[in-house]
């Protein structure tokens, strides 16, 4: 079937099973293998993307569901000549080991601060307790997120 | 980010962050290709049997279909294996874990593949199974192996210190105990995988998520009778591996797939529920300790049986065993020590390699052994520890002089006088109602590299490239350690250049060389190493050419300066670019070998390993835990960590904090919730929603002190620290569950049903 939506800012048509799953279209269709999956049974949240701005996990979404959605992946969520903060404080913070899990991470993270721009480091924790990162032990993830906030804060 | 010198001692950020942040990095799981073919294994789902039939007609007449392999269609010796050779590519006669690959199918989607999989005819006519050590032991037991001399024991060893066992007699105190650990799996998020092809020239390209490219290149080589000059294998950043990808996984199946794929790529890779079903795993243990101490809390001697389930294939299990059986007596200071092991084949799930190598599991065992002592003596568990800790000179519990850097002693001491230990007794009595506090503390260590009768080396290979920039080629996989960083500073270091001239090549086997695998806490110490001299002499080749240029007649007068050699007395530089395109192609790359040094004691014991025993460097730790015990359900609630460790000089203060916190966050799920639940050799619990790894709510915040220390033989004094972590958490957690209940536990993990029932049973008993 043909489905319409936008990703990453574009307007897309996709031509696809409407049973195939999201994850695998971003990837295979679309090239935007930043989308990790790391269990397929949605427990682990490394292949969660923003649908309408909201962190879905793209290995339970089918093709069909993307239509006349806005979806954002990793490659989205920075723009071409500048990192998103939470890309930069991941850097900066320490909060990358293997990385697999950190793309999945920084999106979920993104729809955290934008449901509570002001969280608290056990908002953050249990904001990101659907990603599971296996190298990190999640407190530099911590630490990145709340000084992103902080950021966020003192610049507003 | 401006542009800054990667310097030794500063928290560098990662090299490669940028590109894993924005999703830009290749992982082998990122690569597919035009026209790709997908290949699957089909797997026992027997976790003993005679193969009788595997009949694939049906799935060869499913359309897009390509091909489908048995184990007749291996055209080498069909065995894989790091030490023995005794795992089939694809089993043949026999299966002997539920893991087995039986056959192999191409087909040009994944729907089809699976399709084809479920259309494969298997027969296996069962055999009685061994599931336990136990049952692996018995005279007439069946065998997983029948060709093998010691029926299922694939290594009994010894290791004598001393007077042995017979030093228990005279001892004051006399303890004894038996633990048993669980089987663990990795659970790194990128499953195991990688992309193959042939290409005209008849080579096959291996992609893949490995720790040992280079040694698969030999496994591949050895199972399917290709010649090594007919492999490339190229081994990009791993999205997690902790030693379970340290050995074949889908490589030599894969090679086996390119040859039937006409050229076109073939891809693999293992779902979640394939990757616990035939990943490697930690092994499960069974530990018996007597432990013999004078009433001063002096420890005297120790005897201990160590019997490791190894799984249906060896792996590394005989080495994991004798890293265990090397640790056995803890940091300690035991005159005489008797350690048997056993590593024992059964008909479970392939036990291997994983982070803390063994260690983790008899480091429950010694320090529960601890904190038994100081109970039984009415001493302070901490003050107990330290006063039996190893210093530099002394001789540790396997007979070794410890020559080198020695800081458990330093460790406990950092322990001791943090906030959390001082003022625990007050912070023990806030628990609310229904609720328990205790803290718990735990002395751990792990040796670092092959050890002796395995050379630990590598070669280090570094490049002015034309256009004036510095190229690493790092023949050691990272894993997401962070080795690949402590490079580019090292670099950055001694040639002097910023971050953004640096580049790094990951392992490829045409453009890197052999430096051996990406484990047992090594790759910056051996690789570092070889990479300080090979950058030495490319900095002294790029004064010296410089001097050429500049009209120089002294080399003292030159520095090399970020994109430029400088003449400091006249003021006259070069840049690098023009200095690299006067120099020789061969006269721009330096390459350099280290190999770490070992043992000089001659050792009377342990003759039964041919590899991997004993170990010259250790790196040492001291771990607090503050736990809250929920009387009602029995739950654990990790509230503060703490870990002081030795790992001599920190080259990089971020990556080396990753390390310690990561390792914990293992061990905390290691203590409390992960276990591998077999019945009969199947797993009965191969997703995450029933084997449970610990998530951001579940890991405490982990204060890291650096202990400092200075190792001779580092690289800038550094040793490894990427496992010591990994054993603390799980002693440490139960030692505090002693101390907040009374309860001692022998069998881990510590789930809040055995706690409960533990602190039921205690009710019972007046």
């Amino acid at each position: 079937m043909t489905i319409h939506f936008i990703l990453n800012g574009k307007k897309t048509t996709l031509d696809a099973p409407p049973d195939r799953r999201a994850v695998d279209v971003l990837r295979e269709d679309f090239g935007l293998t930043g989308t990790k999956e790391g269990c397929g049974a949605g427990e682990c949240g490394g292949c969660t993307i923003l649908v309408d701005g909201e962190s879905r996990l793209s290995c339970l979404i089918l093709a069909a569901q993307l239509a006349g959605r806005e979806i954002t992946t990793i490659e989205g969520i920075s723009n071409e000549d500048r990192m998103h903060p939470l890309q930069d404080a991941f850097i900066q913070d320490g909060a990358v080991q293997c990385g697999f899990c950190t793309p999945g991470m920084i999106v979920s993270a993104t729809a955290l601060l934008n449901r509570n721009p002001h969280p608290t480091r056990a908002d953050i924790r249990t904001g990101l307790s659907g990603n599971l990162c296996r190298c990190t032990g999640y407190q530099k993830i911590v630490d990145a997120v709340e000084a992103t906030a902080r950021r966020e804060e003192e610049t507003t | 980010m401006n542009p800054y010198i990667p310097e030794i001692g500063k928290p560098v950020p990662r090299a490669d962050a940028a590109a894993k942040v924005t999703g830009a990095e290749k992982y082998a799981v990122d690569y597919y290709g035009a026209n790709l073919v997908w290949a699957g294994v089909r797997r026992a789902g027997v976790a003993h049997g005679r193969i009788r039939l595997v009949d694939t007609a049906a799935a060869l007449q499913l359309s897009g279909v390509l091909a489908v392999l048995t184990g007749r269609d291996v055209p080498g010796t069909n065995r894989q294996g790091i030490v023995h050779k005794d795992q089939p590519v694809l089993a043949g006669e026999k299966v002997r874990h539920c893991g087995d690959a039986v056959a192999l199918v191409l087909a040009e989607d994944r729907a089809t593949l699976q399709k084809a999989l479920s259309l494969i005819h298997v027969e296996i006519e069962p055999l009685p199974g061994v599931f336990t050590v136990d049952d692996a032991l018995r005279p007439d037991a069946p065998l997983v192996h029948e060709e093998h001399p010691q029926g299922n024991v694939l290594l009994k060893a010894t290791i004598q210190a001393g007077d042995g066992q017979a030093a228990l007699e005279g001892c004051d105190i006399l303890l004894e105990e038996t633990f048993h650990v669980p089987v663990q799996s990795h659970a790194f998020i990128e499953t195991e995988n990688g992309i193959a092809w042939q290409e005209e020239d008849g080579k096959v390209v291996l992609v893949v998520s490995t720790q040992a490219p280079f040694r698969d290149k030999w496994e591949i080589s050895h199972a399917l009778g290709l010649p090594l000059d007919r492999l490339r294998i190229i081994g990009p950043y791993l999205g997690g591996a902790f030693g379970g990808k340290d050995g074949a996984t889908v490589q030599c199946l894969l090679v086996l797939a390119a040859l039937h794929a006409g050229g076109r790529r073939v891809k693999m890779w293992w779902d979640r529920e394939e990757s616990f079903i035939a990943g490697y795993k930690r092994h499960a243990v069974r530990m018996h300790y007597r432990l013999g101490a004078r009433s001063d809390g002096t420890l005297h001697a120790l005897h201990c049986r160590l019997y490791y389930d190894t799984g249906a294939y060896a792996h590394l299990g005989g080495e994991v065993m004798a890293l265990g059986m090397e640790h056995a007596g803890g940091p300690y200071r035991i005159p005489h020590t008797r350690i048997e092991g056993w590593c024992v084949y059964t008909n479970n799930p392939i036990a291997g390699a994983m982070r803390g190598f063994g260690v983790a599991q008899v480091s429950f065992a010694f320090e529960r052994m601890m904190d038994l002592l100081a109970g039984k003596l009415g001493m302070d568990p901490l003050e107990l520890r330290l006063k039996n800790a190893l210093r530099r000179g002394d001789r540790n519990a396997v007979g070794v002089t410890l020559t080198q850097s020695t800081g458990i002693a330093d460790c406990l001491a950092a322990a001791q006088q943090h906030p959390l230990w001082r003022e625990r007794k007050v912070w023990k009595k806030g628990a609310g109602p229904f609720r328990k506090r205790g803290v718990g503390v735990a002395a751990v260590f792990n040796a670092m590299g092959y050890g002796r009768g395995l050379p630990d080396s590598a070669l280090a290979k570094v490049e002015l490239t034309p256009e004036g920039r510095i190229r690493v080629y790092s023949g050691v996989s990272d894993m997401g350690q962070g080795n690949a960083t402590a490079f580019v500073q090292i670099a950055g270091q001694i040639l002097c250049q910023e971050h953004t001239a640096i580049e790094l090549v990951q392992p490829h086997t045409e453009r890197t060389l052999p430096s051996g695998s990406s484990s047992a806490s090594r790759t910056t110490y051996t690789y570092g190493n070889a990479l300080i001299k090979a950058c030495e002499e490319l900095r002294r080749r790029l004064t010296g050419r410089a001097a050429l240029m500049l009209l120089s007649d002294t080399l003292d007068d030159l520095e090399l300066l970020p994109g430029r050699v400088k003449n400091l007395a006249s003021g006259r530089e070069i840049p690098l670019t023009s200095l690299a395109a006067m120099m020789a192609p061969e006269d721009r790359v330096c390459i350099s070998q280290f190999l770490m040094p070992v043992v000089r004691d001659k050792l009377d014991t342990g003759k039964e390993f041919v590899i991997g025993f004993p170990h010259l460097l250790f790196s040492y730790a001291a771990h607090l835990v503050c736990i809250e015990v929920d009387e009602l359900t029995g739950a654990i609630d990790v509230k503060a960590y703490l870990a002081a460790t030795e790992a001599g000089r920190v080259l990089n203060p971020q990556t080396f904090e990753q390390q310690v916190q990561g390792a914990i966050a293992q061990g905390i799920g290691y203590a409390l919730s992960e276990e591998v639940l077999l019945q009969e050799g199947r797993i009965v619990n191969p997703d995450f929603a029933a084997y449970i790894i610990p998530g951001a709510l579940d890991i405490p915040e982990i204060v890291s002190l650096v202990v400092d220390a200075y190792e001779p033989s580092g690289p800038y004094g550094m040793k490894g620290v990427g496992e010591v972590g990994m054993n603390g958490p799980l002693p440490a957690i139960a030692g505090a569950l002693a101390d907040a209940c009374g309860i001692h536990m022998t069998r881990s993990p510590l789930t809040a049903e055995r706690v409960l029932t533990a602190m039921q049973k205690q009710q019972e008993t007046p």
